[in-house]
């Protein structure tokens, strides 16, 4: 995998990783491209795009675009249970994820998301591994502010 | 998703603004962050939201860098700076900060650190060298977490001259005893194999312990690194194919934990992997792909459940067995599955089949067929994704009787797409079948001329290029050449009398080109007129520099009669004052011509006759010159690559004073001249039209010419006219030469694709399927085969030095071969004792043993007899059950037979014809020699074989075309082969075309060959050795093992070498040995071999810098085998 955007349907980035070396620039006008196809297009549409030399796999769920770029060999199905995935996890760590928590604990999400993918590729197919992982690293936490009680009185949890 | 997640997701947005959210307020003063984000969503405009980011980062940047900031503090400024840098916004001043918060923070301050350091930089910025050192003592920490995160951060980015400093560390975790360790550090591997293959190669025995490792993680993990290797090199990996079936195998049963499930599929993400892996090893070859051919049904079988997951898996599956060596059965399912796939409701599933079908389309035109109807509702979808995908397939089914039609479906799509990458790409494929199929002329040029309208100046350069190219080289048939370059010329005529301000640059330049050399051939067209129309184009605004100069040199071809000098004169007082240097001598050149109406007369003739240019590539008329040169003091020349290492070798300061380098600036600028804008033009002004002739005697033009187009390696050549290029290989002639009529079909009639309702789709599947069917010919996707595209063109006559004595192919007849067959195999036994080779290929014994089964079929002669015997002792344990029926066997050519040659293997083959080859070793050249045999009961015929290889030159020996090869019978192909570039192993592709019972058919085949085939000893005395050591440039250096059982290691040691290797011992000194090879034509290598304890350090020199690393390898390897 190339790279993966998160970003809202109001064309907000909410989350980006490069597995590429790519300039800051670029990177810029590639993500400002990239939301402007995608949120152009129509729900029943297929999911994968031929975008430069690069295919995009994308994905709504709710308000939040998930966007991967892979390679043209790649595989395009098994890349949208990639998102699907990672989708699971986040759900599973903040309990019921919504964007609210992706933005607030945005750093979170990339722990998680290193613990799934490393340097483009899946690391861990198992769920429960990842989130093991992703919990030893949170027990060092100081018992400071915890967005998830919070969301709890939120009635999201 | 889980329905749970699902409805909550969809119930969100609700939520999502935050103004009206009670818990927001909440949510947010905890924290900066919070405040921070709130602030940002409360805005309205996008020019506050700025204001406010900027101030954000102003007191972030005080807070960073105040020297009382606790670790925590640090780590919370870090994550709004990381936000602040999503929202589009620089903190570069953060940077160093992360780095520090990474390197000295506690443990979860770390991990913000590592988090930001990866985000803010990418693997070539220089603040990572400061990170190295963190890595180190993170890698070597007793805390897990510790050494995760320092895997992670390697793995996503890592200074790539920086690796050997954390190698051992990083493999050394292979061996930890915590799997999620062993897994990242395996992936960090994997990485850097990826950025750098050569420094991980000591590990790969490693690796081979990662995928046995007893959890599937690491198990999967090493997958990535395999499945990279075997990419790069597949032959090194076969034996590794039953483990991966094996592994795939327990994977489908399920024999996984449930962990490892996905939405109750076992590990699919593995499957996948290993099915990439699979189709790798068994790509062209039979036998690895014969053990895989269970597992495949059982996974096609398995993979039944309605979710995506399974459709991804199932997918790969078809990949794979599509791409493997080929299974009936397993075919017709795959076949099945793409069907499902393309009539999927999903338009995911619609996608991949569409693409699949693509993918087969070239082994099972019929496929499409089924599928035709399916394809046109594709064509008219209303995702442009599935239309391109759609047009994508069209392109390589298109044949000489779809192609209007699919190219109208082309333009059609082009004039709607407004994306460039796409308009680039597709520009290009309908410029490649217009060349390749156009009915007639009018259609090529009219398609022509949209392509390079719609393609605009973004165009790929080569598609004006090698439509000049046809244009001036032509067909086969002169009057038809004739024709379209009329067809043009009235084209543009037409064009530039219309509206011109639309017309791209590219599209005018190739006008005002073909008007140039073609508008005489329209009589009753008056060259005033055309000059007229081209000085239009000048006024315009728009007109790049370059297109000027194109429209000048058209000019300067015309300029004849009272109106056009006028014209022209006028034209050249504007521009002869240019600031544009080109222009500006263009423009005078065209000054001087319509001055001198002597000089006109004398160069503006048109001949009839066309002779080609000679070039000479070595200069010679030089020679003179460059001698000069050096008396006068000036450097010797040096190629490019030696300047660089010696650039490299040449530490930061030159003690050298300047003057020394002075005088050989200036010598090899005048010398190249193509950096001089007034040389280049005017070589390549007076080259233009058919002046050449009439110049041939001028040498300083003609020697600008040659310096041009050798010496232009970099630089220049790569930049370099279109035009030029043209100009240097076209023949000028008149229409005063038909010979014959008739290259191009030009009675298809153009169906039109009108969109009645169901009646009309049918006509235009019936339109675009044509020719799929078995009665004509299907021509495969251009992209593979880059000569093909040349298939109408004019066949260049082949070089004379080519054309050996030796005879060209050989056809026999089966009983011819039963009696050669007699005296060669034996012969042919001993000779491959003495070629030997690394990896003996795989289908040898398979052959031998058909040969002995044909021999013990036969009736036994005491001769054969011995045969027999000869070849069964080596193949004996591996004869297999080959129930085909065999009436042709395999032998060299009589001229042949008594050289070394290699066994011959085979290639490939299906149910009509087997291929095979070897490779015989003359003295100064290689034969390939390839057996075509007809194993089947009807007559090959419109035979089309094609060979090519990247570092080698192949040049078919032949007196006349292979046509047809009748049923059971056999004929014979030999090529030259001569070294291009060396590498370790050559590898020659070839493709072979044919029609049976006039059904197409296409095998694709590839045959490798080892250096050492084409090493021959260099017999020199020491004294002509000393002066070539001297001489040559490109040297390497490395220790080698002594053979040390014998009497004199060093003696020994270079007898093998010259055995196994054909290398010349020129002589032995004391403990030193001097050794000389040569390629097969004139490359020589010098090794210098000293004896070091128990070593032999070898000195390899050579001219040809890729040459001694090549043998090198090889010396090893033989060595190695001792």
């Amino acid at each position: 995998m190339r790279f993966m955007l998160l970003f809202s349907r109001q064309g907000k980035l909410r989350l980006q990783k490069w597995y590429m070396a790519t300039a800051e620039r670029e990177k810029k006008k590639m993500v400002r491209e990239l939301m402007q196809i995608v949120l152009a297009r129509k729900p029943k549409m297929c999911s994968f795009l031929e975008w430069r030399d690069l295919k995009i796999v994308y994905k709504r769920y709710a308000s939040l675009y998930f966007c991967c770029a892979i390679e043209e060999q790649d595989n395009e199905l098994i890349t949208l249970e990639v998102i699907h995935r990672f989708v699971e996890l986040l759900d599973k760590y903040f309990g019921s994820v919504c964007e609210l928590d992706i933005i607030f604990n945005f750093e979170k999400a990339y722990f998680i998301l290193d613990e799934f993918l490393m340097g483009g590729e899946i690391q861990d197919t198992s769920k429960k591994s990842v989130l093991k992982a992703i919990e030893q690293s949170d027990l060092l936490q100081e018992e400071d502010e915890s967005p998830r009680s919070v969301l709890e009185e939120m009635g999201l949890a | 998703m889980s329905d749970v997640v699902e409805k909550t997701l969809t119930a969100l947005p609700s939520l999502l603004s935050l103004d009206s959210q009670p818990g927001s307020a909440k949510l947010s003063s905890s924290s900066k962050l919070g405040a921070l984000i709130r602030g940002i969503t409360e805005l309205t405009s996008k020019h506050e939201e700025e204001k406010l980011v900027q101030h954000e980062l102003a007191s972030l940047k005080d807070q960073v860098s105040s020297p009382n900031i606790s670790m925590r503090q640090m780590k919370e400024a870090m994550v709004r700076a990381i936000y602040c840098e999503m929202l589009g916004y620089e903190a570069s001043f953060s940077y160093i900060h992360a780095i520090k918060l990474a390197q000295q923070g506690s443990i979860l301050d770390k991990r913000v650190g590592y988090l930001a350091v990866c985000l803010f930089l990418n693997e070539n910025h220089e603040l990572l060298l400061l990170l190295v050192n963190t890595v180190l003592k993170d890698l070597q920490s007793t805390n897990l977490i510790e050494v995760c995160m320092a895997l992670t951060v390697v793995s996503q980015m890592f200074p790539k001259d920086m690796i050997p400093a954390i190698l051992p560390l990083v493999e050394e975790k292979l061996n930890h005893s915590k799997e999620i360790i062993r897994r990242k550090a395996v992936l960090a591997l994997y990485k850097f194999y990826l950025i750098a293959p050569n420094q991980v190669q000591h590990i790969h025995n490693k690796f081979r312990k990662a995928l046995c490792d007893k959890d599937p993680g690491v198990m999967f993990a090493s997958l990535h690194i395999y499945l990279q290797m075997i990419k790069d090199n597949p032959e090194g990996y076969k034996d590794l194919t039953a483990s991966f079936v094996t592994i795939l195998k327990q994977v489908v049963s399920g024999k996984l934990p449930m962990d490892f499930n996905y939405h109750s599929v076992p590990a699919p993400w593995l499957q996948i992997q290993l099915l990439r892996i699979l189709s790798i090893l068994g790509k062209n070859d039979q036998m690895s792909s014969e053990i895989m051919y269970d597992v495949l049904d059982e996974s096609l079988k398995r993979a039944e459940i309605n979710h995506n997951i399974t459709y991804a898996i199932l997918y790969e599956c078809v990949k794979c067995i599509y791409t493997i060596y080929p299974n009936s059965d397993l075919l017709e399912k795959a076949a099945k599955c793409i069907g499902n796939f393309v009539i999927s409701s999903k338009i995911n599933l619609k996608y991949l089949g569409l693409k699949a079908l693509t993918f087969v389309i070239q082994q099972d035109p019929k496929l499409a067929l089924q599928h035709q109807m399916t394809i046109i509702e594709c064509l008219d979808h209303p995702d442009i994704i599935i239309k391109r995908e759609t047009l994508e397939l069209l392109f390589r089914i298109t044949n000489a009787q779809n192609v209007t039609v699919i190219v109208e479906k082309m333009l059609e799509f082009l004039h709607q797409s407004k994306d460039d990458h796409s308009t680039i790409d597709l520009v290009g494929k309908v410029a490649e079948i217009a060349e390749k199929y156009a009915p007639e002329n009018k259609w090529f040029i009219e398609t022509m001329n949209t392509v390079f309208s719609l393609g605009g100046d973004m165009i790929q350069p080569d598609i004006p290029n090698s439509f000049l190219k046809l244009l001036s080289e032509g067909f086969d048939s002169e009057e038809e050449n004739q024709k379209l370059r009329l067809f043009a010329v009235d084209s543009y005529i037409s064009l530039l009398e219309g509206e011109i301000k639309k017309l791209p640059q590219r599209f005018l330049q190739v006008i005002s080109w073909v008007l140039g050399e073609y508008s005489h051939l329209r009589t009753d067209l008056d060259s005033a007129r055309v000059i007229t129309l081209l000085a239009k184009l000048l006024d315009m605004k728009q007109m790049s520099g370059e297109t000027k100069t194109w429209v000048l040199m058209a000019m300067t071809k015309l300029c004849s009669g009272e109106s056009s000098i006028s014209i022209a004169q006028s034209v050249c007082d504007d521009y002869s004052s240019s600031m544009d240097t080109v222009l500006r001598q263009r423009a005078h050149e065209l000054q001087l011509l319509s001055q001198d109406s002597a000089l006109r007369g004398q160069l503006l003739t048109l001949h009839s006759g066309s002779e080609p240019l000679e070039v000479d590539s070595s200069l010679s008329f030089l020679d003179a010159f460059v001698s000069e040169a050096l008396a006068a003091g000036a450097a010797p020349y040096k190629p490019p690559h030696q300047r660089q290492e010696e650039l490299a070798q040449e530490k930061a300061l030159s003690l050298e004073p300047y003057e020394l380098s002075l005088p050989i600036n200036m010598s090899s600028s005048s010398l190249t001249g193509r950096q001089s804008p007034t040389l280049m033009s005017v070589s390549s002004g007076l080259s233009g039209d058919s002046t050449e002739l009439s110049l041939k005697g001028n040498t300083t033009i003609l020697k600008l010419e040659g310096v041009k187009r050798v010496w232009g390696k970099e630089g220049y050549l790569s930049r370099k006219d279109p035009l030029e290029e043209v100009i240097q290989v076209e023949n000028p002639s008149s229409p005063s030469q038909p010979t014959g009529t008739g290259g191009t079909p030009s009675d298809t009639p153009t169906p039109s694709a009108t969109p009645e309702p169901e009646h009309g789709k049918q006509q235009l599947a019936s339109s675009l399927f044509i020719g799929l069917g078995s009665q004509t010919s299907v021509f495969l996707m251009g992209k593979s085969d880059p000569t093909a595209q040349r298939i109408r063109r004019k066949v260049k006559t082949p070089n004379s030095s080519m054309a050996v004595t030796e005879r060209g192919s050989v056809s026999s007849t089966s009983s011819a071969v039963d009696n050669l067959l007699c005296n060669n195999i034996p012969e042919s036994a001993n000779m491959v004792q003495e070629v030997t080779y690394e990896t003996p290929p795989p289908y040898k014994t398979e052959l031998d043993a058909r040969l002995n089964e044909d021999l013990i079929d036969s009736t036994p002669s005491p001769v054969q007899s011995n045969g027999v015997e000869t070849t069964s002792d080596k193949t004996e344990s591996e004869i297999t059950d080959k129930p085909r029926d065999e009436c042709s066997s395999i032998s060299l050519p009589a001229k042949l037979s008594g050289l070394p040659h290699s066994e011959v293997t085979s290639l490939c083959s299906n149910q009509t014809v087997e291929l095979s080859a070897c490779h015989v070793e003359k003295h100064d050249y290689v034969l390939l020699v390839i057996f075509i045999s007809n194993s089947s009961d009807s007559d090959m015929e419109n035979i089309h074989l094609q060979v090519i290889s990247e570092q080698l030159e192949v040049s078919l020996l032949c007196e006349s075309p292979l046509q047809d090869i009748a049923k059971h019978s056999m004929a014979v192909c030999q090529y030259l082969l001569n070294v291009r570039r060396p590498v370790v192993h050559f590898e020659v592709v070839g493709m072979l075309s044919y029609q049976t019972s006039s059904e197409n058919q296409e095998v694709e085949f590839s045959y490798k060959l080892p250096l050492t085939s084409f090493v021959r000893p260099l017999e020199v005395s020491t004294e002509q050795y000393g002066t070539m050591w001297l001489a040559f440039s490109n040297d390497t250096k490395q220790n080698l093992a002594l053979v040390t059982d014998g009497q004199d290691p060093l003696t020994d040691t270079l007898d093998l070498l010259k055995k196994k290797l054909g290398l010349h011992v020129v002589e032995i000194i004391g403990v030193e040995g001097i050794v000389a090879c040569r390629l097969v034509q004139d490359q020589p290598c010098l090794l210098h071999c000293r004896v070091h304890g128990r070593t032999l350090a070898v000195w390899l020199r050579s001219p040809i810098p890729e040459l001694p690393d090549c043998l090198l390898y090889h010396c090893q390897r033989v060595l190695e085998e001792t």
